[in-house]
C-alpha cells in the first residue's frame, strides 16, 4: 500500500481559511436581510451569474490544487518511512496522465510527431533525419497517423453527446428545484426558467454550464490521447500547465487583497473617524507608500526577499515550500503597495458617515467610539470593501503575469501564467512559430479575468447605493 | 492661492524624507550590505575577504547611521545613510555595478523614454476621452452597450498580449516596421510607431470605462437639466456643459502621471529594445543592481510628488471654485 | 394658452410601467398662475417635466396632449421642441445650488439663451444681460456678470435662474418648487419678484408647490394632485373659502396654527398607495374619512360645484367639518412654572478659520456667540431662525456633541461643559435629540429593536435582554408603531414612521428634555401633523420638555410655550409664545413673521420685506448684527450691539429701538 504524508503549505492554509471565511460570511449574509437583498440582486444579474459560474469552475480547479501531499517511497519494512521530495496535489493525481506523459520537446496541438527534426536510428543501422514519433500523443493510432482529424472528431462528438446528457440531467435538477420553490402555481419550473421568471438567473447559469460542459468534457476526453494544447520546450503538456497556473492566479488575486484588507479598513476608518493627528499620520504613511512607483517598490522588496530566501536555504525542506513562501511574500508585497487606494476610499467615506445623524444619535447616548465604529460605521462600509475585493482580483491576476515577466514575480519553478508566457515568448522568433503555449496561457487568463471583471461589475451594481 | 501652493510644496519635504528613509531601511537594514555582497559575488566565491573588498569598493563598509569612530560632523556624514541615501537629494546617485555614473546614465536615457511615453500619453488621452464621450453621448443605446462590452473585453486582456501580439502581427507577419530597436533623430519614428500604437490600444479598455462613468455622473446632474430646459441642442449640452465639468476629475487624475512619463514604461521599453529608463530599470532588476534600483525608486517618488503638486495647481486652473478661494 | 389634456406618463421599471401621472387635464391662460399642489411623490414635478418633454431616461409619455397656443408639443420634432424650450416655455427648479453650471460664469449661462433664441451676441447681448440682472434685483450687475455661481448666495442663485428663464422672453414659466430650498425672508423676496415679473410681462405661470401658503400668495387657480391624479381644481377664492375634496380639506386641517393650539391636528391615516399598486377606484378611498362603498368601486368623475370649481369625488357633504372631529387636548403650559431644568448662560461655539502657509488661525466662525436659554420641566421652547443662524449648533453644543468654546450649560443643576467620561454619560440620560432627516438618522444596517435599545445598553439601563425587549415593545406602542416593527429594518418604513422610531430611540433612556432639530421639515404636511400630535401626547404623558429647533412659524405657534429668535449666532428676542408672536418687538422677528406665507385669502397685510440675506457668521457686521438689513436702523445700531432690554418679566429683546 502506498502511504502518503499530507503537506500543508502556508498558501494552502490561507486558501482554505478563505473558504471557511467565505462560508462564515455566507451564513452571516443569510441572516442579514439588507445584505441578502444585495446578493439577491447579484443573483438576478444574468451576466454576473454566468461569470460566477465560470469563476466557480476556476476556483474548483484551484482548490483541488491546494490539497498537497508527499508520496511515501518504497522502503524496507521496519525502516523509517521516507517520502518523495516532490510535493503533489490532488489535481496532480487526477491529471496524472497529463503530468506524466512528457515528450522530449515541443509538439503542436494534436500532433503525432515532434516539432523538431532529429536523427533517428533505423533498424538497419542507418540513420534518418525526420520528425520523430511522439511517445504518447496519438500513440493509440499506431501507424494511422493521418486519421487524427477523424479520430479526434469522433471522440469529441461522443464526449459532446455525453456532455449534453449530463447537462440535461443538471437542468432537470434545477427545474425541479425551481418548481419546489414558493408560488409555483401555473408554470412548471422549466417554463419559469425559460421565461426568466425566476429570481435567480437560472437560465444564464444553465447556459454557461452547458457551454462549459460542451467544451471541457471533449477536451479532457481527448487529452487522454493527444496533447490538445501541445507540449512545451521540455515536453510537458501545456494543458497541465494551464491547470496548474490557475491556483497561482487565484492566490495572487485573493490572498493579496485579504492581506491588505485588515490594515486598509482599520487605518481608513481610524483616520476618518478620529481625524486630527491620527488622520495626519495615516495620510502621511499612505502618501509616502503611494509616492514610490508600485513596480519599483515591488522590485525592491522582491529583490530583498530573494536575498533572505537565498541566504536561508535551511528553512525549506522542499522546493515547493520555497516557491510557496515566495508566492506568499509576493502577495504581502503587492498587498502593502496596493492598500493605499482602499484606505483612502474608506477614509473619505468614513468622513461622510461620521457626520450622519445616526452616528450623532449614538454619540449622544455616549456610545464609545470603538463601538460606534463596529456597529455603525463598519457595516455601512462593507459594500465598498466587497466591491474593492472583487474589482482588485482581475487587476492582480494581470499584474502577476507582468511581474513574472519582469523577473520579480513568482518563483521561476512555480507554474503560473506569467512564467508560461515568459518561457514561451522567445519561441515566437522561431521559424516556424511555436504559438500554442502563449495562446493557451493568454486564452485561459483572458477567460479568468473577463469572468472576474463581469462578476465584479455585477457585484458593484448590486452593492453601490448610487447605482440602486 | 500662492499660500496654497507653497503649503503643498512644504508638505512634499517630509514625504520625500519618508521615502528616503523607507528605501534606506529596505536596502540597508532589512538586508545588510553583507547580504548584497554575497548575492553579487555568487555563492561560490564568497569569502569574508571578498565581501569586505566588495563593500569597500562601493563604500558600504561604513557604519549605517552614526560613525562613532569619526570626529565632528563626520560622525553623521561619514556613514552609509549620508553617503548613499541623503546624497540622492542633491542628485548624486553614485555608481552602478558596471562602474558607470548613474546620474549621467539617467540623463541620457530620459530622451528615448519620453519619446515613447509622451506621444502614448497624449494620443491615449485623446482617444480614450473621445471614445468615452461618444459612448456617453449615445448612452443607453446598443452602441453604448457594445462599446462597454468591448472595453471590458479589452481590459481583460493582458498587457503582454498586446505587445507580443502586436510585434508578431505587424513586425513579423506584415513586416511593416522593425520589431525593436531605437534610433536618434527623425529616423526614430519607425521605431516609435509600434510601441506608441500598442501603448494606446492597451490603455483603451480601462480608461474609457472610467471616463465614461465620470461623464455619465455629470450627465445626471441638475445643471444639465437646466441646460436642456433652455432649449440647447444635445451636442452643446455635452460639449459646453458636461465636458467642462467632467474634465475636472479627468484632468486632475491624469496630471499626476505626467512627470512619471520621464520614467518610461518597463514593459514597452524592454520588449522594443528602447534604451530608456524603463529598460534600464529592468536590466538593473535582473542584474540585481541595488544602487540603480534605489536611485530609480527615489527618482520615481520625486516625480510622483511633483505630479501631486501639479495636480493641486491644475485644480486651481480648471476649477473656478478653487481659483477664487 | 397652455392646454394639457389627459396627460399620462410613467417610468419604465424592468418590464413594467409605473404610471406616475394618470390622465390629468388643465389649462393655463395668459397672465394666469396655475398652482399644482400636492405632497411629495404625487407626480407634480413629473407633469412639469412631461410638458417640457424633459423626463428622465426611464420616463415615457404614454398618452394625452399638450397644446401651447394650438401647437401640439408632444408630437413636435425634437429640433422644433428645442425652439419651444427656453423661448416659449421656461423653467426654474427647486435647488438653485445645483441647477447652475459651476464652471461657467453667470454671463455665459444667460448669454447662451440670448444667443440661441434671440440671436443676440457680443455687446447687445451684454447690455441685455445687465438689464435682465437688474430686473431680477441683482445689484452691481456689471461685476456679477463675470462671476461664477458659487460666488452667489442661495437667493441670488435663484434670481440668476429666473434671469436665465426670462432671457428667452417665454410665454409660460414653469416654477418647480422655486422657494422650497430658501429661507422665509428670501422666499418672500423671490415670490414678490416672480409675481411682479408675471404682472409686467403677462406670462402664464405653472407653479408647483406643496405649500398652501405659497399658493395663497401666488395662485389664481389651483389644482390639487393626489397619487398621479388631479382631484380638485378651483379658483383661489373658491379654493380657500370652500375646499370640497376630503383630501384638500384634510390638508387644511392638518396645518399647525395658533388657533389649533391645544388641539390635536387632523391627520390623514395611512399612506399614499404605491405606484405599483394603484387602485382602480378612487385613489383616496382608503384614507378618506367620508368613504362610501361606491368609492371603492368606481373612480369618480369630474363634477362642477361652482363656476370655477370642479372636483372628482363621490361625496357631496358639507365643508369644513373635519376640524370638529379633533379631540381637545390639555395645554402644556398649564403645568406649574418651576425652576429651569436646563439653564444655558452665554454659550459660545466658535470654529477657527485656518489660512496661509502654516494654517494659522486667522479668524473665527462665530456659529454660536453668547446664547442664553432656560427651559423648565415639561415646557416647550422654540428656537427659531433661518438657515446658518447657528440654531442646530446650539442643539449639538447642549448635548456636548460639539464642544462649546465658552459658557455654561447646567442641566438639573450640574454643569455639563467640561464634564467627561462616566459623569457625562450619566448626564446624557436626561437629555436626548431627535434629528431632522428621518432617512439619515437611522442606521440602515440595524433592526428597529436594536436601534431603540442602543441607548439603553450604552447607558446601562436595562441590561438583560428580556427586559430590554419589553421596554422596546412599550416604546413602540407609545409612538404608535406595532410590536413586530422591532424585528424589521428602517428601509421598510416611511418617513413619518422613521421619525417615530427616532423619537422612540430618544425616549428609551427616559430623558427629561428632548432636543428636536427640525423634526418635521422633511415631512409632508399630513405626516407632520402626526408627528406634532405625537410629540404633544408624549409631553402630556411623560412631562418631557422640548427644545424645538425650527424655522417654521406655524409649528411654533401651534406647539411652543416660549420662543427664542436667533440671528447670526445670537438670540435677538425671547419671551412667551403669545408675547413674541402677537407683539414682536425686534424688527427681525417682525419681518420674519410677516414673511411667512399664510394659507388664507385675507393674509396679506403690509409685509415687511428684508433686503439681502444673512451675512456670514465668520464676519458679522459691526454694531447690531441686523443693522444692514434693518429697515429702522439708526446711527447707534451701526456702532454697538444693543443691550438686552426687558419688555416684561418674561419678554426680552436686543434692540436699540425697543426701549
Amino acid at each position: 500500500m502506498m502511504g502518503f504524508q499530507v503537506v500543508l503549505l502556508w498558501s494552502d492554509m490561507l486558501i482554505w481559511l478563505l473558504v471557511v471565511a467565505g462560508i462564515g460570511v455566507g451564513v452571516l449574509v443569510a441572516k442579514t436581510p439588507p445584505l441578502l437583498a444585495a446578493w439577491r440582486r447579484v443573483g438576478a444579474d444574468r451576466v454576473g451569474m454566468a461569470a460566477a459560474t465560470v469563476l466557480l469552475a476556476f476556483i474548483a480547479i484551484g482548490l483541488l490544487d491546494s490539497l498537497h501531499y508527499r508520496v511515501q517511497l518504497d522502503g524496507k519494512p521496519g525502516q523509517k518511512a521516507s517520502y518523495a521530495v516532490e510535493v503533489l496535489s490532488v489535481l496532480d493525481a487526477l491529471a496524472a496522465p497529463l503530468r506524466l506523459r512528457n515528450e522530449k520537446t515541443y509538439s503542436a496541438p494534436f500532433a503525432t510527431r515532434l516539432y523538431a527534426k532529429e536523427t533517428i536510428d533505423l533498424p538497419g543501422g542507418e540513420t534518418l533525419r525526420d520528425y520523430p514519433r511522439l511517445k504518447h500523443g496519438g500513440s493509440h493510432l499506431g501507424e494511422r497517423e493521418d486519421a487524427v482529424a477523424a479520430d479526434a472528431g469522433l471522440t469529441a462528438f461522443r464526449a459532446g453527446v455525453l456532455a449534453l446528457l449530463a447537462w440535461a440531467a443538471l437542468a432537470a435538477g434545477a427545474a425541479a428545484l425551481v418548481q419546489r420553490g414558493p408560488a409555483a402555481v401555473d408554470a412548471s419550473g422549466w417554463q419559469k426558467i425559460w421565461r426568466r421568471e425566476t429570481a435567480f438567473a437560472w437560465d444564464a447559469v444553465l447556459l454557461t454550464v452547458g457551454l462549459m460542459l460542451l467544451v471541457v468534457v471533449p477536451l479532457f476526453w481527448l487529452a487522454g490521447q493527444y496533447h490538445v494544447f501541445g507540449t512545451d520546450k521540455v515536453g510537458q503538456d501545456v494543458l497541465y500547465q494551464v491547470l496548474k497556473s490557475v491556483r497561482t492566479g487565484l492566490i495572487i488575486g485573493l490572498v493579496t487583497t485579504l492581506v491588505m484588507l485588515p490594515m486598509a479598513v482599520l487605518l481608513g476608518i481610524v483616520a476618518g473617524y478620529f481625524r486630527g493627528w491620527m488622520d495626519d499620520v495615516i495620510q502621511y504613511i499612505y502618501t509616502v507608500l503611494n509616492s514610490i512607483p508600485g513596480v519599483l517598490l515591488i522590485a525592491a522588496a522582491v529583490l530583498m526577499m530573494q536575498v533572505v530566501i537565498d541566504t536561508h536555504p535551511q528553512w525549506f525542506s522542499t522546493a515547493a515550500e520555497r516557491a510557496d513562501l515566495r508566492l506568499l511574500a509576493l502577495c504581502f508585497i503587492l498587498g502593502i503597495t496596493s492598500w493605499t487606494g482602499l484606505c483612502r476610499l474608506l477614509r473619505g467615506e468614513t468622513l461622510k458617515l461620521r457626520e450622519l445623524e445616526y452616528i450623532q444619535a449614538a454619540q449622544a447616548f455616549g456610545v464609545s467610539s470603538w463601538r460606534i465604529i463596529v456597529r455603525h460605521i463598519l457595516p455601512n462600509l462593507m459594500h465598498i470593501v466587497i466591491i474593492a475585493l472583487v474589482m482588485d482580483f482581475s487587476g492582480l491576476v494581470l499584474a502577476e503575469a507582468v511581474l513574472s515577466y519582469v523577473g520579480i514575480g513568482v518563483d521561476p519553478t512555480m507554474i503560473s501564467f506569467g512564467t508560461m508566457i515568459n518561457s514561451a515568448r522567445m519561441e515566437l522568433g522561431r521559424e516556424p512559430v511555436v504559438w500554442w503555449s502563449l495562446a493557451a496561457a493568454f486564452t485561459a487568463m483572458f477567460i479568468l479575468v473577463l469572468a472576474a471583471n463581469l462578476f465584479a461589475d455585477a457585484v458593484r451594481d448590486a452593492f453601490d447605493p448610487r447605482a440602486a | 492661492m500662492l499660500a496654497y501652493i507653497v503649503r503643498r510644496l512644504l508638505y512634499a519635504i517630509p514625504i520625500l524624507i519618508g521615502v528616503n528613509l523607507l528605501t534606506f531601511a529596505l536596502f540597508f537594514v532589512v538586508n545588510t550590505p553583507d547580504d548584497m555582497a554575497r548575492m553579487q559575488l555568487g555563492v561560490k566565491r564568497v569569502t569574508p575577504e571578498a565581501i569586505e573588498k566588495w563593500k569597500a569598493e562601493r563604500g558600504y563598509d561604513k557604519p549605517l547611521l552614526i560613525n562613532s569612530g569619526a570626529k565632528g560632523l563626520s560622525t553623521v556624514t561619514d556613514t552609509v545613510f549620508f553617503q548613499k541615501s541623503a546624497r540622492m537629494f542633491v542628485g548624486d546617485f553614485g555608481r552602478a555595478e558596471d562602474g558607470r555614473d548613474i546620474a549621467r546614465e539617467i540623463a541620457s536615457r530620459m530622451g528615448p523614454s519620453l519619446a515613447i511615453a509622451l506621444p502614448t500619453f497624449i494620443l491615449g488621452l485623446f482617444v480614450t476621452v473621445s471614445f468615452a464621450l461618444t459612448l456617453a453621448f449615445f448612452r443607453a443605446t446598443a452602441f453604448d452597450f457594445w462599446g462597454v462590452v468591448l472595453c471590458v473585453a479589452m481590459m481583460s486582456i493582458s498587457g503582454l498580449f498586446y505587445i507580443i501580439g502586436g510585434q508578431f502581427l505587424i513586425s513579423k507577419v506584415w513586416r511593416l516596421v522593425p520589431i525593436s530597436g531605437f534610433a536618434d533623430g527623425v529616423d526614430a519614428w519607425r521605431f516609435l510607431l509600434l510601441p506608441v500604437l500598442i501603448g494606446v490600444i492597451s490603455g483603451i479598455g480601462a480608461s474609457t470605462r472610467w471616463y465614461r462613468t465620470i461623464f455619465l455622473e455629470e450627465v445626471g446632474k441638475d445643471y444639465v437639466r437646466t441646460a436642456r430646459a433652455k432649449g440647447l441642442p444635445e451636442t452643446i449640452v455635452f460639449f459646453r456643459h458636461v465636458l467642462r465639468n467632467a474634465l475636472i476629475p479627468i484632468l486632475t487624475g491624469v496630471v499626476v502621471v505626467i512627470p512619471l512619463l520621464f520614467m518610461g514604461s518597463l514593459l514597452t521599453e524592454s520588449f522594443f529594445g528602447v534604451p530608456g529608463l524603463g529598460s534600464y530599470t529592468i536590466d538593473a532588476i535582473n542584474a540585481q543592481d541595488f544602487a540603480v534600483v534605489r536611485s530609480m525608486v527615489f527618482i520615481g517618488s520625486v516625480l510622483y510628488i511633483v505630479g501631486l503638486i501639479l495636480t493641486d495647481i491644475s485644480y486651481t486652473v480648471v476649477d473656478p471654485r478653487i481659483r477664487f478661494e | 394658452m397652455l392646454q394639457v389634456t389627459n396627460l399620462r406618463l410613467g417610468f419604465a421599471s424592468g418590464k413594467k410601467m409605473l404610471v406616475a401621472v394618470d390622465g390629468i387635464s388643465f389649462v393655463i391662460s395668459k397672465g394666469e398662475t396655475f398652482a399644482l399642489l400636492g405632497e411629495s411623490g404625487c407626480g407634480k414635478s413629473a407633469t412639469a417635466q412631461g410638458i417640457m418633454r424633459l423626463l428622465p431616461a426611464a420616463g415615457r409619455i404614454t398618452d394625452g396632449s399638450v397644446r401651447l397656443e394650438g401647437t401640439e408639443l408632444l408630437t413636435l420634432a425634437e429640433a422644433d421642441m428645442r425652439q419651444v424650450r427656453g423661448a416659449r416655455i421656461a423653467m426654474i427648479f427647486q435647488e438653485p445650488a445645483t441647477s447652475l453650471n459651476p464652471v461657467l460664469t453667470v454671463g455665459m449661462q444667460i448669454g447662451e439663451v440670448l444667443d440661441l433664441h434671440c440671436g443676440l451676441r457680443g455687446e447687445p447681448a451684454r447690455q441685455r444681460m445687465l438689464e435682465l440682472l437688474r430686473q431680477v434685483g441683482i445689484a452691481d450687475p456689471e461685476r456679477r456678470l463675470d462671476e461664477y455661481p458659487f460666488q452667489f448666495s442661495g437667493g441670488m442663485k435663484q434670481r440668476v435662474m429666473i434671469a436665465i428663464a426670462l432671457a428667452g422672453e417665454p410665454d409660460l414659466l414653469i416654477a418647480d418648487e422655486p422657494t422650497t430650498a430658501l429661507d422665509v425672508t428670501v422666499q418672500a423676496q423671490i415670490l414678490d419678484l416672480l409675481a411682479q415679473l408675471q404682472r409686467e410681462r403677462g406670462m402664464g405661470m405653472l407653479l408647483i408647490t406643496h405649500d398652501l401658503g405659497v399658493v395663497a400668495k401666488m395662485a389664481h387657480r389651483i389644482g390639487v394632485m393626489y397619487a398621479g391624479e388631479l382631484v380638485e381644481v378651483a379658483s383661489r377664492e373658491e379654493f380657500f373659502s370652500r375646499p370640497q375634496h376630503p383630501y384638500t380639506q384634510a390638508l387644511f386641517a392638518a396645518l399647525p396654527e395658533v388657533s389649533r393650539r391645544g388641539m390635536a391636528l387632523t391627520t390623514i391615516p395611512g399612506q399614499v398607495p404605491s405606484l405599483a399598486a394603484m387602485p382602480a377606484s378612487c385613489r383616496f378611498a382608503d384614507r378618506c374619512t367620508h368613504v362610501m362603498p361606491v368609492c371603492r368601486e368606481i373612480s369618480p368623475d369630474w363634477r362642477g360645484v361652482a363656476a370655477s370649481h370642479t372636483l372628482r369625488c363621490h361625496w357631496s357633504g358639507s365643508t369644513a367639518v373635519v376640524a370638529n372631529h379633533t379631540p381637545r387636548m390639555g395645554l402644556g403650559h398649564l403645568m406649574p412654572e418651576m425652576a429651569p431644568f436646563l439653564d444655558v448662560v452665554d454659550l459660545k461655539v466658535h470654529f477657527p478659520i485656518r489660512r496661509g502657509v502654516l494654517q494659522r488661525t486667522v479668524g473665527q466662525v462665530l456659529a454660536v456667540d453668547g446664547v442664553s436659554l432656560a427651559i423648565s420641566a415639561g415646557r416647550t421652547l422654540a428656537l427659531v431662525g433661518e438657515s446658518g443662524c447657528g440654531k442646530t449648533t446650539v442643539g449639538k453644543a447642549l448635548l456636548q456633541l460639539v464642544k462649546p468654546t465658552a459658557g455654561s450649560v447646567r442641566l438639573g443643576g450640574s454643569e455639563l461643559v467640561g464634564m467627561q467620561g462616566k459623569r457625562l454619560r450619566a448626564a446624557r440620560r436626561h437629555m436626548q435629540m431627535v434629528f431632522q432627516d428621518p432617512f439619515a438618522s437611522l442606521n440602515p444596517r440595524l433592526r428597529v429593536g436594536e436601534i431603540i435599545a442602543e441607548g439603553m445598553s450604552a447607558l446601562g439601563l436595562e441590561s438583560d435582554a428580556a427586559a430590554q425587549g419589553r421596554a422596546v415593545a412599550a416604546l413602540l406602542k407609545q409612538v404608535g408603531l406595532p410590536d413586530e416593527a422591532a424585528g424589521r429594518y428602517p428601509h421598510e418604513f416611511s418617513g413619518g414612521q422613521r421619525q417615530r422610531i427616532a423619537i422612540a430611540r430618544a425616549l428609551a433612556v427616559q430623558p427629561e428634555l428632548l432636543i428636536c432639530d427640525e423634526p418635521t421639515s422633511a415631512l409632508d404636511v399630513s405626516v407632520q401633523a402626526q408627528i406634532l400630535n405625537l410629540l404633544k401626547k408624549l409631553q402630556e404623558e411623560l412631562g418631557v420638555a422640548y427644545l424645538f429647533i425650527t424655522h417654521n412659524f406655524a409649528v411654533v405657534e401651534y406647539l411652543a410655550n416660549d420662543v427664542a429668535v436667533m440671528y447670526l449666532g445670537r438670540i435677538v428676542e425671547r419671551g412667551g409664545a403669545e408675547e413674541v408672536l402677537r407683539s414682536p418687538k425686534h424688527p427681525y422677528t417682525q419681518a420674519l413673521l410677516s414673511a411667512v406665507p399664510v394659507p388664507r385669502l385675507d393674509a396679506h397685510s403690509a409685509a415687511i420685506r428684508l433686503p439681502g440675506e444673512t451675512p456670514s457668521p465668520a464676519n458679522p457686521p459691526a454694531g447690531c448684527h441686523f443693522h444692514p438689513r434693518c429697515p429702522l436702523a439708526i446711527d447707534v445700531c451701526r456702532q454697538r450691539y444693543p443691550e438686552t432690554s426687558e419688555i416684561s418679566a418674561t419678554h426680552t429683546v436686543n434692540c436699540h429701538l425697543a426701549r
